[in-house]
């Protein structure tokens, strides 16, 4: 289903709808207010954004420099050209190791690569212990959200949930209760676990170590519980030196959530005594986006979420709605280039305002790059047969003085003597909620006559 | 001062109000205004839909009518944003001359006339609604993301209304939805937005929602009238020519 009919259905519930924009409004205030505490916060992120683009121009070297030193460490380094290929290494440390229970935390690359369904299809269970993953989980639905999974759900969905799948109290909401419950579930997978599987925020060239953001602790209960950690990163996660680390810490949460900071920024250098530690380093089509002049700075994304919780179509769309793991407007500048075909929609998914632009803490040009997708998507043939012959007679009417005098002064008669065609819900989708412009003769003519009269 | 008059298509079409107010405004702060006749379109509703390599045809028809002036005026930051950085082909130096010297009408007031007090009167409660082309892409105003001073070259313009009360809104600068095909082809999340900027004009008791794009009023015009809202839009270059 493509983002317009998802959101329009989406929409049906009016009061949700208000709910979800008015709750991710506050979160975008949040981070006004948290921005706000911060001397030169534009300065930080020129510098951020500095950072990423020096890095992004040396990506060979730092990961080359990075694998190095994890080895050093005493980290196993593995590549994944994509998501198959990272799905079958992770399986294959799963199966060597005989392995049966698994925790993970918050990845959003591994729902990128659709980890969980692979394993399910081998038989194997991963249990998802960020709060608002689990609740999805339980769902079997997606995250909305790649900071905030749940969002999309009011805490009645959740109790339902929970009372389905852990036995609390029907009808209950109260989200401590729930909590706790969520608490004691998720403690004894942790316990149980054998292998824990973690994301990264932020991987370091100059020491082979890499960097957790949580706020719920879960990435350290599973990866300090578990005799086998595996790290999935892609390869736009690296950040060469361990000084520039601040920056990005400064301004990841702020822009996230408003928090000064995630409540744990876990470092990992190597393995315990008896663990093993891996990283899995994906692909998965970012060298290609690399190569594309115009939209390779997508991938100095930090995945903050900033750009969703401003953005006025998300807020009025929700997640899901953008059919890929990474939804609002940096999802749909990264998904055309997986597959520009399934996600032709979703650079049309946006009014190009421009406030996520504005919001990204390392000054991604979303918004251009939104309209520059639009131009590839179009010439490599994924619009509508209707939407290009409709275009074609647009630009003849728009660019020829004589036609257009003509079809102006026609149009406008038509709205005025037969106003039903253009009062047809069916044909004018304008007209559904909203009434047409009134034709009050053009300035053309005003202007023709005004000058005939001097 | 040659100042050449860029009337945008559907204000041409719907609204010949705002093209009237915008040129007998400028007349009056004494430019020579004309406007080039075969005028018709910028070309942005193609270019974004996706289609800017096939409105060339545009691009040569808005050179013809717009090269040898001083100066571009429109009542749009919109279009004026798009001709700025999408008129092809660049790199022909009249093409560069016109996105150098194009300006939209309230940036042209404030920094090139460098008006500083009006006799224009309009005594009502009025919103105003800040239009992203405008705002984002020709900086007209600060943007409540960035941390910068504050300043709003509409705003400013208001404030030198005689009579006209500016209303304070919940969100000062949220996009109202229009977004050009957008509305149409994202009609439920366009309307949604709509409705939402609306009820902050609304809640804040406006008597007119005014603002420097017609295309973002006339979206919030249609939500309006269809409820049989009191509340009507209004242009700034209609305020700004008052005379009541």
């Amino acid at each position: 289903m493509d983002h317009s009919k998802a959101a329009e259905i989406f929409n049906k519930d009016k009061a949700r709808t208000k709910w979800h924009d008015e709750t991710l409004w506050m979160v975008r205030e949040k981070r006004d207010k948290a921005a706000h505490s911060v001397p030169d916060w534009e300065k930080l992120r020129e510098a951020a954004s500095n950072i990423k683009s020096h890095t992004l121009s040396n990506l060979d070297e730092y990961l080359k420099t990075f694998e190095d030193k994890a080895k050093k460490n005493g980290i196993t380094v593995h590549w994944a050209a994509d998501a198959h290929d990272h799905n079958e290494i992770v399986y294959s440390i799963i199966r060597s190791n005989n392995i049966q229970k698994i925790v993970k935390s918050k990845s959003m690359l591994t729902e990128e690569c659709h980890m969980n369904e692979f394993m399910a299809s081998k038989g194997i269970d991963v249990i998802d212990t960020d709060l608002g993953e689990r609740i999805v989980q339980f769902r079997k639905e997606h995250p909305s959200h790649i900071v905030m999974p749940a969002i999309h759900l009011k805490r009645e969905d959740v109790g339902e949930t929970f009372h389905q799948h852990l036995g609390t109290e029907k009808g209950a909401t109260d989200p401590q209760y729930l909590t706790e419950a969520a608490r004691q579930h998720l403690r004894d997978k942790f316990i149980a676990s054998e292998l824990a599987i973690t994301g990264v925020n932020f991987a370091i060239a100059e020491t082979g170590g890499f960097v957790v953001c949580t706020n719920e602790g879960n990435a350290d209960m599973g990866a300090h519980l578990a005799s086998i950690h595996i790290a999935c990163m892609g390869i736009e996660k690296i950040i060469p030196k361990m000084e520039h680390l601040g920056v990005f810490l400064r301004l990841l949460a702020r822009s996230a959530t408003g928090q000064p900071i995630t409540t744990y920024s876990s470092h990992f250098h190597k393995p315990r005594p008896n663990q093993q530690m891996h990283i899995v380093i994906v692909d998965n089509g970012r060298s290609v986006q690399l190569g594309r002049p115009d939209f390779r700075n997508s991938l100095k994304c930090i995945r903050c979420a900033a750009c969703f919780n401003t953005c006025p179509v998300y807020r009025r769309s929700g997640g899901h709605s953008y059919h890929n793991a990474v939804a609002g407007p940096i999802g749909s500048i990264l998904a055309p280039n997986l597959n520009m075909r399934e996600n032709a929609d979703l650079p049309f998914a946006s009014t190009l305002c421009g406030s996520c632009t504005n919001v990204c803490p390392v000054k991604i040009d979303l918004h251009d790059q939104l309209w520059k997708w639009r131009q590839v998507l179009m010439k490599e043939g994924y619009g509508s047969l209707s939407k290009k012959t409709g275009m074609k007679m647009m630009t003849t009417v728009l660019s020829n003085p004589g036609i257009y005098n003509f079809m102006g002064k026609l149009g406008r008669g038509v709205l005025r003597t037969i106003p039903w065609i253009a009062k047809s819900k069916m044909l004018n989708p304008w007209y559904k909620h909203r009434e047409m412009p009134v034709a009050r003769g053009s300035f053309k003519e005003w202007y023709v006559g005004r000058r005939g009269n001097r | 001062m040659k100042v050449a008059l860029f009337i945008p298509c559907y204000v041409d079409q719907f609204y010949p109000q705002v093209g009237i107010s915008t040129l007998e405004l400028l007349e009056r702060l004494g430019c020579e205004v004309e406007f080039p006749i075969k005028q018709t379109c910028c070309g942005q509703p193609m270019a974004n839909a996706g289609f800017a390599a096939s409105s060339k045809a545009c691009d040569l028809n808005f050179k013809e009518n717009f090269s040898g002036f001083d100066y571009i005026v429109c009542p749009s930051g919109s279009c004026v944003l798009h001709i700025k950085e999408h008129l092809q082909p660049a790199s022909d130096p009249a093409v560069a001359k016109i996105r150098s010297n194009i300006y939209e009408l309230t940036e042209f007031l404030t920094d090139v006339l460098k008006v500083e007090n009006l006799t224009a009167s309009f005594s009502h409660k009025v919103g105003l609604h800040i239009s992203c082309h405008g705002q984002r892409g020709l900086h007209l105003s600060s943007m409540s993301e960035l941390m910068l001073p504050s300043f709003s070259k509409p705003a400013k313009l208001l404030g030198m209304v005689k009579g006209l009360e500016l209303a304070t809104l919940t969100r000062k600068d949220e996009c109202c939805g229009f977004g050009g095909t957008f509305c149409v082809t994202e009609e439920a999340v366009s309307v949604a937005m709509g409705q939402d900027r609306v009820d902050d004009h609304i809640n804040k008791g406006v008597e007119y929602i005014t603002g420097g794009d017609m295309s973002c009023l006339m979206h919030l015009e249609g939500i309006l009238r269809r409820q049989k809202s009191n509340v009507k839009v209004v242009h700034i270059a209609e305020i700004l020519n008052s005379r009541n």
